[in-house]
Formats: structure tokens, sequence, C-alpha cells
């Protein structure tokens, strides 16, 4: 007790006794109020968080959320970049054509069949009868002859879809059930334009496409989805639609709920707030480890659409053959490359690295699209075999010295360097490994990790750097950045090339892959480009990381994956996992957890409402008391 | 409350106020208007230069965020389109879309130009104007934010009080630990734990509030507002927690440093009770650091709380700003740059402007 405590209690001995109890009370109480605006909420019995995926007992709607990583950049097909937003287009309105679950090959979607003229140059497609916009409406080939014709026009539509249309001549729409697309030259891809079919009727009214975010609810589409309601950073809701050509999905609405922390997605999973989470783009191996052996939960692992590579820079030059950038003149000898590869271990990477959730990399597509995956025969495979890569470096005039490094004949010795992704784990881990296996050899290596690598990217200013892209079914895209077109016009400039490789061999290979229309033919030509971009050695294509996700299954009872037999879920080429998820019936277990908690409030928050009434009458008091 | 109990907080008027003993403007004189005159000039001037003040730092704030931001590495539109198949003509066309085919100087013009009528530009990821982002953006945060300040100065005052008033006792020695502790723990992991424990729930903890978010959608009326106070429990007791150390110390060490003053033996010697002593003589003079601590915080409710937002997924000002630095998005980068830094500019000098009305002594 200090003197003022003292002090205080002589000076007025008769009141202190009841008043310091009564003050600490009045504090209690006062957080207590606090404390009960905030937790107001567990109090009513209309409390809706929990459980938003489970069927609500007042409307018996069945509800399937999904949590997200991913701000929505736009709603507008004209406009939209990122995974999410594309994927709501892919529910909320049709494509041409889909992509087979079973094994990626187009089948019918907004259009019944397709096919082309004799010479190539002029694809007709039939397009369904059956299927209305979501104002009644019936869709037809009008509305997407005037999608493409506005996508070709350029008025602020650059931002996304128009490379589909490049090769275009003219779309026209010579009746409801007829869409003609002619060519300026031969296309393979014309079954697999990925361009969401927009409502002519209500977009023709739009003043300024460049910057109309469509984010008027309801949005009218013809998809198994429609938009019904967006929050930015909050959530997209969707509700089935009954009228869609296919079928209802089974699910009566569909949420995307954004969670900006992964292990806050992980969280609400497993607390059944949200029925399903994707990683970005998979859970980590300790996420997808913690979530294995909880009830109710199951975590699915598909072959991933994406490959994990080692690039060289080739040299970085401009389209008009322009040198620029500092890549080290040492790769530019295919033997050092091939070196390089030979002591890389895939499988430790995949073992210790990816802790399993990949497969070993082999060509440049990975295996999930099997029509054009590759793999290199016995005598051309670079397996993982250090002595032979000694080998090799010394037939390239890179011997070791004294101090057991490799030195060129000018005396130099052999250093490089290798841009990695700040953000990215693995790169980090990979690098660490090359440093070891290559430092052996007597090859230094610095891991440059940076957050962006764009800028030293497009400059051309790296030795080697980690590399990854996410393949479509139709490997269109991925091939063409590596052929010469794809060059940047200046300098420095960023431009739609991957690494700079620019060969006539692969560019002839590309152009013959494009004009052909025969798909094993076509499957058989890209091959023929894996097969030369894996002997290159300037693409070592280390692993394919899994799509680790998982899925509440007392909520989701089944779900298609794409591939159907062992596939993803998020971010298919199609509808197919939310169209075709069944809700699980009966109650799920997290909701016993739930009503326990809201009784705990209720409790908690009538406690606090009594200690409140206290408060203010003891302060009544107080005052009076002061009065006197 | 009585004038005697704080001169400095209650007379604005200062030492030669009307209620100051002696002063010969007490009695009305009309020499005695010259030096009260000159009070109010010397705080008008003085309040005009801090609003001078206030207008220059502004303007180096809007140059300093243009060029700033311009030093991230990264080219806006490659990150734009990351991923996604893009031409080269359609890159060229979103460069020209968005005015960056131009140099930094004109663009610096362009962007000043735009600023001063009120206009920061499209942001490149959202397509939509700045401005429109950020005030869809600004309540969440001020809902959480305000209502975290509101909560941890009560608390921190409260706290700091107490803490003093007994110091050196276990109490004291237990709280001030304590608050040391809550400040130094990473604002996210706290939460992350929070998360774990009371909306997933561990053991016989039932998992009781909502992981993260703003609202549940789709409520309206009463239960709309139930159901925001529900989602705000969490994230507005991971603030207060790691926020009300601050206020604590400087409440404890100002009313330390009045402890030993004379006029509060004098308060006591006129027979007043301790808590009396304390609440009307003591923690009123002792307010003054807090009082300016409590507008720099005022200032940073709108700057948010960029790593709560993020874990409890609020959709305010702070998770829009780490969305914007991942693309760079460099019109909303630099639009919420020059709102936070207004903001605490802002505060910073209604402090300077009202404290010379608290404390007579600053601003002569």
């Amino acid at each position: 007790m200090d003197t003022q405590d003292q002090h205080g209690r002589t000076a007025a001995p008769k009141t202190t006794a009841p008043r310091r109890p009564r003050g600490r009370l009045r504090i209690a109480l006062a957080g207590g109020a606090a404390a009960f605006t905030l937790t107001a909420g567990l109090a009513t019995p209309l409390n809706p968080a929990p459980q938003q995926a489970e069927a609500k007992a007042g409307d018996g709607k069945k509800v399937l959320t999904v949590a997200v990583a991913q701000s929505v950049d736009s709603l507008s097909p004209f406009l939209a970049q990122r995974l999410l937003s594309t994927s709501i287009h892919r529910l909320t309105y049709e494509y041409l054509t889909n992509y087979d679950a079973e094994n990626n090959k187009a089948i019918p979607g907004f259009a019944t069949s397709w096919k082309p003229s004799a010479d190539k140059l002029t694809w007709t497609y039939t397009i369904r009868g059956d299927s209305k916009w979501s104002d009644g409406k019936q869709a037809t080939a009008d509305d997407a002859a005037w999608t493409f014709n506005k996508v070709m026009s350029k008025e602020g539509t650059a931002t996304s879809n128009s490379n589909f249309v490049t090769n275009f001549k003219k779309v026209t729409a010579p009746s409801p059930t007829k869409l003609v697309i002619e060519l300026k030259k031969p296309q393979a891809t014309m079954a697999a334009l990925d361009v969401p079919i927009v409502p002519k009727h209500v977009w023709e009214k739009v003043d300024d496409i460049s910057k109309f975010n469509n984010d008027k609810m309801p949005v009218v589409g013809n998809g198994p989805f429609v938009l019904t309601d967006y929050k930015t950073d909050q959530y997209v809701k969707l509700k089935a639609n009954k009228d869609f050509w296919r079928g209802t999905p089974k699910f009566d609405e569909l949420v995307f709920k954004t969670y900006k922390d992964q292990d806050a997605a992980v969280s609400a999973l497993r607390k059944g707030e949200v029925s399903f989470v994707a990683g970005q783009p998979a859970l980590t191996p300790a996420q997808a480890a913690s979530l294995k052996n909880e009830k109710n939960i199951k975590v699915n692992e598909g072959p991933g659409r994406r490959f994990f590579a080692l690039a060289t820079n080739p040299g970085a030059r401009t389209l008009d053959g322009k040198k620029f950038g500092d890549g080290n003149p040492a790769l530019l000898d295919k033997k050092v490359r091939q070196a390089l590869f030979l002591s890389v271990d895939r499988k430790a990477i995949v073992d210790k690295v990816f802790q399993g959730h990949a497969v070993e990399g082999a060509g440049y597509i990975p295996p999930r699209f099997s029509d054009y995956a590759w793999k290199p025969s016995a005598d051309q495979e670079l397996t993982y075999d250090p002595k032979r890569a000694a080998k090799l470096l010394d037939e390239a005039g890179y011997k070791k010295n004294g101090d057991g490094k490799r030195v060129g004949k000018d005396g130099k010795p052999l250093d490089f360097r290798i841009l990695c992704h700040a953000t990215d784990p693995n790169d980090k881990a990979v690098g660490k490994y090359l440093k070891e296996w290559w430092g052996d050899l007597g090859i230094g290596l610095k891991v440059d990790c940076l957050d962006d690598v764009s800028v030293p990217w497009y400059a051309g200013e790296y030795d080697l750097a980690f590399d990854g892209w996410s393949v479509n079914p139709d490997p269109d895209f991925v091939l063409g950045i590596h052929t010469c077109a794809a060059l940047p016009k200046k300098a420095k400039e960023s431009a739609a090339t991957d690494n700079f490789i620019c060969d006539k061999k692969y560019d002839d290979l590309y152009a013959k892959q494009l004009a052909e229309y025969d798909p094993a033919k076509r499957a058989d030509i890209v091959k023929q480009m894996e097969s030369w971009l894996y002997d290159s050695g300037y693409m070592n294509v280390l692993a394919y990381p899994n799509a680790v996700e998982a899925y509440r299954t007392d909520q989701i009872k089944s779900i298609t994956t794409m591939p159907k037999a062992a596939g993803n879920i998020y971010g298919q080429d199609g509808y197919w996992s939310w169209w075709s998820a069944v809700p699980a019936e009966g109650k799920s277990s997290s909701k016993d957890g739930s009503s326990t908690g809201v009784i705990i409030g209720i409790a908690a928050a009538a406690v606090v409402l009594v200690g409140g009434g206290a408060l203010f009458a003891l302060r009544r008091r107080s005052t009076a008391e002061d009065r006197e | 409350m009585t004038a005697d109990s704080n001169p400095a907080l209650l007379d604005t008027e200062g030492p030669l106020g009307p209620g100051a003993d002696g002063d010969p403007a007490a009695a009305g004189l009309p020499s005695a208007r010259g030096p009260r005159a000159r009070d109010t000039r010397a705080y008008l001037l003085y309040v005009a230069g801090k609003i001078g003040g206030a207008v220059v730092s502004l303007f180096a704030v809007l140059v300093t965020s243009f060029f700033l931001f311009r030093l991230i590495p990264g080219d806006p539109v490659k990150q734009m389109t990351g991923g996604k198949r893009v031409s080269a003509e359609q890159l060229a066309a979103m460069r020209k879309e968005f005015g960056l085919d131009k140099s930094v100087m004109a663009q610096f013009l362009d962007y000043t130009g735009n600023v001063l009528t009120g206009d920061f530009g499209t942001s490149y990821q959202f397509h939509a104007p700045v401005m429109d982002k950020i005030t869809e953006a600004l309540p969440a945060t001020l809902l959480l934010t305000g209502t975290a300040y509101v909560l941890y100065t009560l608390i921190g005052i409260w706290l700091g009080t107490r803490t003093a008033w007994r110091n050196g006792k276990l109490g004291d020695r237990f709280n001030t630990g304590l608050a040391l502790t809550l400040y130094s723990v990473p604002s996210f992991w706290l939460g992350l734990l929070l998360i774990i424990t009371f909306a997933v729930g561990i053991g016989p903890i039932p998992g009781m509030f909502p992981t993260g978010g703003l609202e549940s959608g789709g409520e309206t009326g009463i239960a709309y507002v139930l159901d925001v106070a529900h989602h705000m429990v969490l994230p507005v007791i991971t603030l207060v927690a790691v926020g009300y150390a601050q206020t604590l110390l400087v409440m404890r060490s100002s009313l330390l440093d009045e402890m030993g003053s004379d006029y509060l033996t004098t308060a006591r010697a006129k027979g007043l009770r301790d808590d009396l002593v304390r609440r009307r003589h003591a923690v009123p003079n002792a307010l003054l650091p807090t009082v300016t601590l409590m507008f720099v915080n005022l200032g940073t409710v709108v700057a948010g709380a960029i790593l709560v937002e993020t874990v409890f997924s609020w959709p305010g000002l702070g998770g829009l700003f780490y969305s914007a630095l991942s693309v760079p998005d460099l019109p909303l980068v630099q639009g919420l740059f020059f709102v936070f830094s207004t903001a605490v500019i802002l505060m910073n000098t209604l402090a300077d402007v009202i404290y010379p009305l608290l404390d007579p002594r600053v601003g002569r």
C-alpha cells in the first residue's frame, strides 16, 4: 500500500471501505459493457456465421462455400485476367466449346458441332437452340458473333481474350443457330476458343466497354450459375441456373468467400465455415498433413497443370536480332547446359522439397494432358549423372583447377546467377540443392531471390531462372512463348517470350502444328517440339507440382475432379466441379460446436447485460453520494 | 469539476486570463485588451504556421508518393496479365490505356493536375476509379480500427492510471509486464492464435466467432448489425491487445511525474478522498502527453491495420493496400498513400492547434 492510498484512507476513513471494491466493479462492468457491444452478435439466434455451406434450416437452401485468396479484378469478360474472375465467367457464360472432364477433348458447349471448310479457312459452328439467357431471352449465334466482333474491334477490350481472335478475318451469324468464322491462316485451336459469349441485348447498351465492370446484379448469363451478389474482397454469390441446358446444379447457391490468409482459410474449413479450400496454387505440405487426419475432411491431390522448371538464358535478343542483357556466354554451349541438368537430382527435389506432392519432371507438357505429354527415350534421357556432367564440362573446355573450381579457357571461373521468386519457398529450397550439386562439380552459383523477377528477366540480366507455367488443354500458348515471333521489339521491353529462345527448327514445327487439323498428327508435332526443347537444355522441367486442395465430406457428398479419375477441383477448364457437386445429407459435426458457442455467447451476453444494469445503478448512486 | 482542480486544462486564457488573481484584466480595464488581443494574434499566427506546414507536408507527400512508388521494381502491365496469354499488341494497348507509355515527367504532371481536381486515376487491377475503391473500403477500416482505438485508449488510460497509482506493487508490475509482452507480439500471429482458439475452437473451447470477413452476407437490419459485431470481436481484440500498451505506458509515466506534486498534497490536505484526488487533480494534468498520443493514433486509424486486416480478411484499406502493392497497382498505391498521409498530417495539425488551448505554455 503506498502513501497515497494511506493518505486517502485517513482522509476519508468512513467512505473508503465500500468505495474501493465499487471502483473495481465499475471498471470491470465498463469493460464488460464494451465487450458486450462486440459479442452482441453471439446473443442472437439469427447468428448466421458458421456453417454457411450447411443447408439453412429456414429455407432449406443448399449453399456451397469456396475459400479463395484472390481478389476479383473485374466481372467483365472483356477485362478479367485472374483465375477467380475467369472461373466465375466459366460458370456464368457459355463458351463455344467445353473440355471433357475425362480426357480434355473439346465437347459441345454453346455450339453443338463445328467443322472447317475444305481450304481450312472457314469454320462453321452450329449453335444450340435450348440455351436461354437468365432474363428469359433466347441465346443465339448473333450473341456469339457480336461478342467476337467486339473483341476483334479492340475498343477497350485489349485486356482479355484478344489473342484468340488475332487470326480472325470475319465473324458472322447467318442464322440464329449458325456462326461462321473466317480465318487469315489455318488455326488448329478453333475448338479451344475460351471466350465467354455475352448477351448482345444487354451489352450493346454499354457506353464504354473498357470501363464497364459488369457489376449490376443479377448479371444476365446462360451458364450453370447466375451471378447475384458481389462485394469487393468479401464474397461473390451465384445461384443455380434452373434453366441451364445441361441440367440444374445440385447446390442452390455457390459462394466464393475471400480469405487473404491461407491459414485462416484452412481454419475456416476445419470449422466448417467453408466447404472447400484450394491452395495458391497448392496447400502447403504442412497444411495438407494437418488436414489429412481431420474427421469429415478429404484432402484431394490431383496431378497439377503447372510445370516447375529451370530455364537458361540463351542470349537475350530483340525481334530484329539485336543482342542485349548479360547472360553468361558459357551457357551458349549446349554441353554446359546439359551438364548442369545432368547434375540435378529431380527425384530428390520431389521427395525433399515438394515432400512427395509432385511428380518428377520430363517433357514440357504435364502428364495430365496425356495427348501431348512426352517422355524422353532411355538414350535421350538426362538423368542424374554427375560423372557424365563432369565429362561434358571437361569436353566443353571447363576443367577443374587446383582449388576444385571449373575454369574456362580464358581463366575465368564458371559462376552462375539464378533468378528466384522470393515469394516461392520452393525456389529457395531448390536453390540450396543446386548450390550443393553444382558446387560439387566446381561451379559457383548465386541465388538471386527477388519479389519481382520480371525486371532482370526482361532485361536479359540473368544466367538461369526458376520458371513455371500453367498449361491449358490446348498447348498452343505455352509452345508459342518460345517462338522467335514472341521476342521483344525493343531491348528490355516486356514481350510474350518466356526466355528469349528463338530457333528455326522449333518455329517451323510450331507453325506446322498450328495448321494441322488432325489431332493425332498435331500431337505428334507437339511432341517433336518438346523433344527439341529437352535436348536443347534450355528448359529443364524439374517437377509437376500436384494440385493439393481439401473439402468437407459432411457438406459435399461428391464432386467431379478433372481428369475424372484423379484430378483437381479448383480452376478446372470446364465448370464440372461446381456444376456436379452433390450436397451431403444430414447434420454437420461442427454444427454442434457452433451451437455450444452460441449458447455460451448468449450466457456471456446475459451476464454482461445484468452487469450493465448494475453499473448504471451504481453510477447513479455514486453521483448522488458526490452531491451529498 | 471545479476550475481550481485543473487550471491548465480548463483556463484556456492562461495565467493572464480574467480568473487569475491580481490581473488588471480581471477588473475590466480598457488597457487590459492589449495583452489578450496579443495572445489571440499570437495563437492565430501559430495556427496559420501549423496549417502552412501541413500544406507543405501534403505537397511533399504528393511528390514523394509519385516517385517513391515508381522505384518499386516490376512492370505493372506484365504483373497484371501474369500467367495469361497476352500478345505484344495487347501489352502496348494496356500501356497506352494507363498512360505508362509516356515519360515519367509527363506522367507526373498528369498525376498532379488530376489530383488537384480530386482525381486519383483508375486502378489498374480493378478498372475502377481509385477514389471509389478507397471510399468503398474506408467504412470497414474506420469501423474496425475506430472501435479498437476507442477501446485501447480507454483501457490504456485507465490501466495506466491504476498502475501508476500503485507504482511498484504486484499489480503494477504484472500489468506493465503484460502490456509490454502483448505490445511486442506480432499482431498477425496473435490474430491466428485467436482464430485457432476462439473461431475454430480447441478442446473445451467451442468455436464462437467467424474466422474472417466483415459479414456473412445476405443479412439486413438488426441481424446485419449483430452479424458485423460478431465478425468484429476477434480482430478488435487483436488490435486492442497489441495497442493498449502504448497509451498505458505514456499515461503511467506522466502520472508518476505528477504524483510528487505539491498540489496533490494540498488537495489531500483539504480532506479530499484518494480517488477524487486521482480523478480530478492528478489525471487531468497527466493526460496531456496522452492526448498528443491519442491524436497521433487517431491519424493512423485511417491507415488501418494491414496485417490484422489481412489475417481476418477484413475488407478495409489495409487489405486494399496489400493487394495494390502486390501488383503494383500504382494509382491505387499512390491514392492510398496520400489518404493515409493526409490523415496523419491532419490529426497532427489538429493536435498542434488544440494543444495550446489545453496547455497555454505551448505556442507562445
